[in-house]
């Protein structure tokens, strides 16, 4: 049959094709992805025939995992709508919470401001300007009651941003969480407690990144007991991506360090099938609709073997890549901004033909400002439309078995192989990030991306095409200073209040398992039932561990 | 030959988002200026001591977290109190448009908004620079 269709696709090409092409030449000499992997013309049966279908795609929720992780995916369930939000104080963020769940949204996704992130307190000096501002300002226990106050935490899956500071607030959810007579044995959810990225992209590390592996771990070791329904860290290419890479890129660098994770969580003593279950990815998906669903079957198949070739993974969970989606942040224009609502459209659609297990749709305005109400009911509609009017979630990997759709995939496997490979040689993820050399790659790609479209290599409409005249975006959301000052007088209040002789104690033992071999969450979390502040605590942890400075 | 013109790319406060302030910063550099980008995670006060020991012409802030109306017009602040008000500093992010008046009341010169071209900004250094 392949002698077959080589011959005729042959054909195709000196006759057909040809009497074309030699009369209107296509639009460009040639066509790449993202990635620069070169698109083939008219993919065929011919690029497909090495694939060995049981061995390379298999069935949904069995490995490789390449056509999906669940047996029936959305036909059983659909994806987790989880719109990512906070911002200001937690009581308003608590009630733009309450307002999302009323509007139909299916799990948390909580957003903190960067001195949280950073473990500095509201009050302290390098937090000004920035308290509330990017996401919710979180100082004590006491603003997590409020942030969850009505809120059944046995019900609904919370997903926090969050990654030094990653056992504090993982430990106050799991202390609210007893508040409201919730075992942490049920919670589900997900912390990032991803810090390779913060390195390589993001930027909220504190610590040095062996101290901070060191965390990351006892977090893996913590939980595995005492919160085993919980997604431990998420492995995180989607900062990476926002930060210039490419596809292929994100791939490579998101596995590379989750092999880091997994290695060093061996090295710790951990026996990979007792955790690796629990490790969850997040993705970015950007523009290139199809590179970007072959991106995500990709990843799932290289996860799946690296976790049975590499690290010996006896359970099939152990293999299975589970990831969150967000939709590509940079690609929004402040131009036209109503045009966002398309783009964010297909691209949370090729999310969902990749088999993303949840899904934040990015909203118009987020150019501007963090979003509006208005925008961010559009973002979630836009998902709903998707799940109930599109069709697609009736089908397992319809686009499985397309000529192009698989080619790319083994195309960006390949690829992200080479990567990976490169990276091992220089002595792994947390080597390759110390030498710059993963940040000077994300940086290029960023500069190549930037340059193409200003030389309209790339067509962003109404950006550097279809321009029209228009005013600035008025309706946008704004972040009232004052929210700092009502956050630093609640923070004294509660200092004030709380038996400091016991936030004394408990910083004292933490200090010491810091200075020891000693998982250091549970003392972390006997420090947040007592009160003791987000900076408090980071703080005990720098004494002991040091700060990272970036070259 | 004239001499380069000195640019100080910095970001104040405690956002990470570095990707425009470095693709900028290659951009000058590669227009033939000589740049100096301070990293992530700047005070004011480092910002302001960076400008004038580097002896630059002119500093863009980057801020992407919505911290720009607290911390951008004290890098402005503390180059006058140093007797530095020679120095022009401008920025650029996540700015909404409201700002910019605002921003430029303090002392700020210009703000790029998502989407401004590096060509644009270069532009601009270029034609700032000659005329203070």
């Amino acid at each position: 049959m392949a002698k077959n269709i080589r011959d005729e696709f042959q054909r195709w090409e000196k006759t057909t094709l040809n009497k074309v092409l030699s009369k209107a030449p296509e639009r460009e000499p040639s066509f790449k992805t993202t990635s620069g992997i070169e698109l083939k013309r008219l993919s065929s049966p011919l690029d497909t025939e090495d694939i060995d279908y049981p061995e390379d795609l298999g069935f949904p929720g069995e490995f490789p995992f390449t056509r999906g992780v669940q047996p029936t995916m959305y036909r059983g369930r659909l994806w987790t709508m989880r719109q990512y939000a906070g911002f200001a104080t937690p009581e308003e963020t608590n009630k733009r919470y309450k307002y999302l769940l009323d509007h139909g949204q299916t799990g948390l996704s909580v957003a903190f401001d960067l001195p949280t992130q950073i473990g500095y307190d509201s009050d302290h000096p390098l937090a000004e300007g920035e308290v509330g501002k990017v996401g919710v300002a979180i100082d004590t226990l006491k603003d997590m009651e409020i942030l969850f106050d009505g809120i059944p935490l046995d019900k609904v899956s919370t997903s926090m941003t969050i990654n030094s500071t990653a056992a504090i607030l993982l430990t106050m959810y799991i202390a609210v969480a007893e508040k409201q007579g919730v075992k942490s044995e049920i919670l589900q959810g997900t912390i990032q407690n991803e810090v390779l990225k913060e390195y390589a992209a993001r930027g909220t590390y504190i610590f040095p990144p062996l101290e901070s592996m060191r965390i990351v771990t006892d977090i893996f070791a913590f939980c595995k007991d005492r919160v085993p329904r919980w997604n431990t860290i998420s492995i995180s290419g989607y900062h990476m991506r926002e930060a210039g890479c490419t596809a292929v890129q994100e791939v490579a660098f998101t596995l590379a360090d989750g092999i880091a994770y997994v290695e060093a969580a061996i090295k710790a003593g951990l026996d990979v099938d007792s955790f690796a279950s629990r490790l969850a990815f997040f993705f970015c998906c950007h523009n290139t609709f199809i590179e970007e669903v072959a991106k995500f079957r990709a990843a799932r198949r290289l996860w799946a073997r690296i976790m049975k070739e590499r690290f010996k993974a006896k359970k099939d969970d152990s293999c299975m890549l589970r990831f969150h989606t967000q939709t590509a942040g940079c690609s929004l224009t402040a131009q036209q901004p109503d045009n966002n609502v398309v783009r964010v459209a297909f691209q949370a659609l090729a999310a969902v033909l990749g088999g993303t297990q949840s899904l934040h749709t990015n909203s118009r305005d987020e150019a501007y400002a963090l979003p509006t109400e208005d925008s961010v009911r559009i973002a979630l509609r836009t998902q709903q439309i998707i799940a109930y009017e599109s069709g697609v979630a009736d089908m397992i990997d319809p686009l499985g078995g397309s000529y192009a759709v698989e080619d790319l995939t083994n195309e960006i496997e390949k690829k992200s192989i080479e990567y990976i490979e490169k990276i091992e040689a220089m002595g792994g993820a947390i080597k390759a990030i110390e030498s710059g050399y993963i940040q000077g790659e994300i940086g290029d790609s960023a500069y190549q991306y930037q340059k193409e479209i200003e030389a309209k290599k790339r067509i962003i409409v109404g950006l550097n095409q279809f321009q029209i005249e228009e005013g600035a975006l008025k309706d946008v959301l704004r972040i009232q200073p004052e929210v700092e000052q009502f956050q630093k007088e609640k923070l004294s209040k509660v200092k004030k209040e709380r038996n400091n002789g016991r936030v004394k104690e408990t910083l004292a033992v933490l200090k010491k398992a810091a200075q020891g071999t000693e998982n250091v969450v549970l003392p972390i979390l006997e420090a947040v039932r007592a009160y003791a502040s987000v900076g408090e605590i980071s703080d005990t942890l720098r004494e002991v561990f040091g700060e990272y400075k970036e070259r | 030959m004239p001499r380069k013109i000195r640019v100080l790319v910095a970001k104040p406060g405690l956002d990470g988002h570095d990707r425009g302030a470095k693709v900028i910063a290659r951009a000058l550099r590669d227009a033939g200026m000589e740049v100096i980008y301070t990293g992530i995670r700047q005070t004011p006060e480092q910002i302001a001591n960076a400008a004038i020991q580097e002896g630059v012409d002119i500093v863009g802030l980057s801020s992407l977290s919505g911290a720009h109306l607290a911390l951008f017009p004290k890098v402005v602040e503390l180059l006058k109190e140093k007797g530095a008000d020679d120095i022009v500093v401008f920025g650029g992010g996540i700015v909404p448009a409201d700002d910019i008046p605002v921003l430029k009341k303090t002392g700020i010169r210009e703000i790029f908004q998502p989407g401004a071209s590096t060509e644009d900004i270069i532009k601009y250094i270029k034609e700032t620079v000659k005329t203070v």
